[in-house]
């Protein structure tokens, strides 16, 4: 636009012409990344109209009924989704609770008390934890992790603390605890890095005026560091929540596929996405299909939501960091 | 304390990897076919081969909806677009890998009547097109102003200036953000079960069900066989070492990168 009002100004002096834009370029380049950005919304129209579209049989059949329902008999073509709904909320709510306080030790542990030669290797482990793929965690957990709580750990729970209803049964090592151990594992570098970049944001005029009132430096961590980034935190621990809910693999390699409902964490259980992995390449008929495909919406529509509280709460806190911006 | 809790399962998970993925690691794995049970033995070439070629695919959906739209945030979009462009792909990219197994199922393995290494590519390549979409926006944004203002004085279109001034300047990054994809997506299981489906041989056309790495490991770790588990150690190493080497590729890359375009 510049160019050709420079031009017209200039008139026929000739090596201007040589900048006149092709304006053909500049069109069909704008198009085509537009065509692109487009994609993406497109992209996300077809993910919703295809889960929603795929449900459309077991939504019609059973209803708000698939809800609660806790039978899952794909031979009666009888399907309710509550022991997968129960499965994902235990385990991923267990394998927060599991992770939470060690990754906020870690974070506060590498953001205020670690000598920089501690520091940097640290943080390298962890991010390596995160690149290790959910399946090879499965792998693991199979072999080395199911085994060993199975040899020690369960037996004790079930014996000592078996009046409670979530430690009846056992003797299973493929188990919703076991599950809720291996998600704890996976979502640990996630929460860990968020709460340390949280924490590191704190201003240090914080700690320096908790410094000067005397406090000690649990005291200074409590009150100017932890007290501040409260809200970071929580969202740290949101999209923690949210890799929990839509863990795949791993969870299904070593949580036991069972559709029985049971409150038991001794026994083996299912998650919405553990029974999508399971049975969605053998299903038998269209229903079970549809079944199968409205727990995939209801999957996403957690984790959407969870992602995008946990983005709203990091962002608030991110601003803050920033208030003139 | 904390930090050491923490770090102990990936010392574990490392340590069990080596220990049994190395002696069960021989050059058989990179030349020969799974054999069957039974006869000791055999490799999962055609699966290391598979994941290469999905990744490909992958690559071939992701890579350029994932620069260009991009570019768009970056340079060309409204305000409003570019809202609703960048929430898209922030769901997207919370998008469980399952759910990405089921609809690329409905999408393409239904009409075709078939699993196939399109719907794998496809699948891994969708799960790519968020993060390189974010990390190409970063990139571009960090190229500073006074360059484009500059190449427009010179009358310069506008996407010669995309293509030769900024997305060149930032090439470094943006190549970054895209083997970061890949690392994520090489890894992935879920969405090919119930499309690449896997496959005990070479996979001659790519529209015929294809091996991948993460699906033999989950197959052979699930399977009864001790031989069958010794393989999916060794696999798991592989693929390990494969997704290590991707990130430390991108951290040499970073590094060269910062005192042109701070981080």
């Amino acid at each position: 636009m510049n160019a050709s009002a420079i031009t017209g100004k200039t008139g026929s002096a000739t090596p201007l012409a040589l900048a006149r834009p092709g304006k053909g370029g500049d069109a069909a380049f704008r198009l085509l990344s537009w065509l692109m950005g487009m994609m993406v919304l497109v992209l996300l129209a077809v993910v919703g109209w295809i889960l929603c579209h795929g449900s459309r049989f077991a939504i019609a059949k059973f209803g708000w009924q698939f809800l609660v329902h806790t039978n899952w008999n794909p031979v009666e073509g009888d399907f309710g989704a509550l022991p997968f709904i129960y499965g994902t909320f235990v385990s991923s709510f267990l394998g927060l609770l599991i992770a939470l306080p060690l990754s906020l030790g870690t974070a506060i542990y590498l953001a205020e008390l670690a000598p920089g030669w501690v520091r940097q290797p640290a943080i390298s482990m962890i991010e390596m934890l995160s690149a290790i793929p959910s399946v090879v965690f499965g792998l693991w957990g199979i072999f080395v992790l199911v085994p060993w709580l199975q040899a020690g750990p369960y037996p004790a729970l079930a014996k000592y603390f078996g009046f409670v209803p979530f430690f009846q049964g056992g003797g299973y090592g493929q188990c919703m605890l076991s599950a809720a151990v291996i998600i704890a594992i996976m979502i640990l570098p996630i929460i860990t890095s968020i709460s340390r970049e949280v924490f590191r944001a704190v201003p240090d005029s914080q700690r320096e005026a908790a410094f000067a009132m005397g406090a000690t430096r649990w005291e200074v961590t409590q009150l100017a560091v932890l007290r501040y980034s409260a809200r970071g935190i929580f969202g740290a621990a949101m999209l923690g929540l949210g890799r929990a809910l839509g863990e795949t693999m791993a969870v299904t390699m070593v949580i036991g596929n069972s559709d029985q409902f049971s409150m038991s964490l001794l026994k083996p259980g299912n998650t919405l996405a553990s029974g999508i992995a399971n049975e969605f390449a053998e299903t038998t008929s269209e229903i079970h299909r549809s079944a199968l495909f409205e727990l995939g919406l209801m999957l996403l529509l957690v984790t959407v939501a969870t992602h995008l509280l946990a983005r709203l709460l990091i962002g608030a806190a991110g601003a803050r960091r920033h208030p003139g911006a | 304390m904390c930090a050491g809790v923490v770090i102990a399962p990936l010392a574990l998970v490392l340590f069990y990897l080596i220990k049994a993925g190395a002696s069960s690691l021989d050059p058989h794995f990179f030349t020969q076919l799974p054999k069957p049970v039974g006869e000791a033995g055999g490799g999962m070439a055609n699966a290391v081969v598979g994941s290469l070629t999905l990744l490909g695919l992958g690559g071939l959906v992701g890579i350029p909806i994932g620069v260009l739209g991009g570019v768009y945030l970056s340079e060309f979009g409204t305000r409003r677009m570019k809202w609703a462009v960048r929430f898209a792909a922030d769901i997207l990219s919370g998008t469980p890998s399952i759910v990405w197994g089921i609809v690329v199922y409905a999408l393409v393995v239904l009409p075709m009547a078939g699993y196939s290494a399109y719907a794998g590519g496809l699948a891994l390549g969708f799960m790519m097109i968020p993060i390189i979409i974010r990390t190409t926006e970063e990139m571009l944004a960090l190229v500073p102003n006074s360059y484009r203002e500059a190449a427009f004085a010179l009358g310069i279109p506008h996407w010669r200036i995309v293509l030769n001034i900024t997305l060149k300047m930032a090439g470094r990054g943006v190549i970054t953000g895209i083997l970061l994809a890949a690392a994520r997506v090489a890894g992935e299981t879920a969405p090919l079960l119930f499309t690449a489906f896997g496959n005990s041989f070479w996979c001659r056309r790519l529209s015929e069900p294809i091996a991948a790495l993460p699906l033999q490991i989950y197959v052979y770790a699930i399977s009864p066989y001790d031989d069958w588990h010794r393989q999916a150690w060794a696999g798991a190493l592989v693929l390990i070492m494969f997704a290590l080497a991707l990130n430390i590729g991108v951290r040499v890359m970073t590094r060269g990168n910062a005192p042109r375009l701070a981080r």
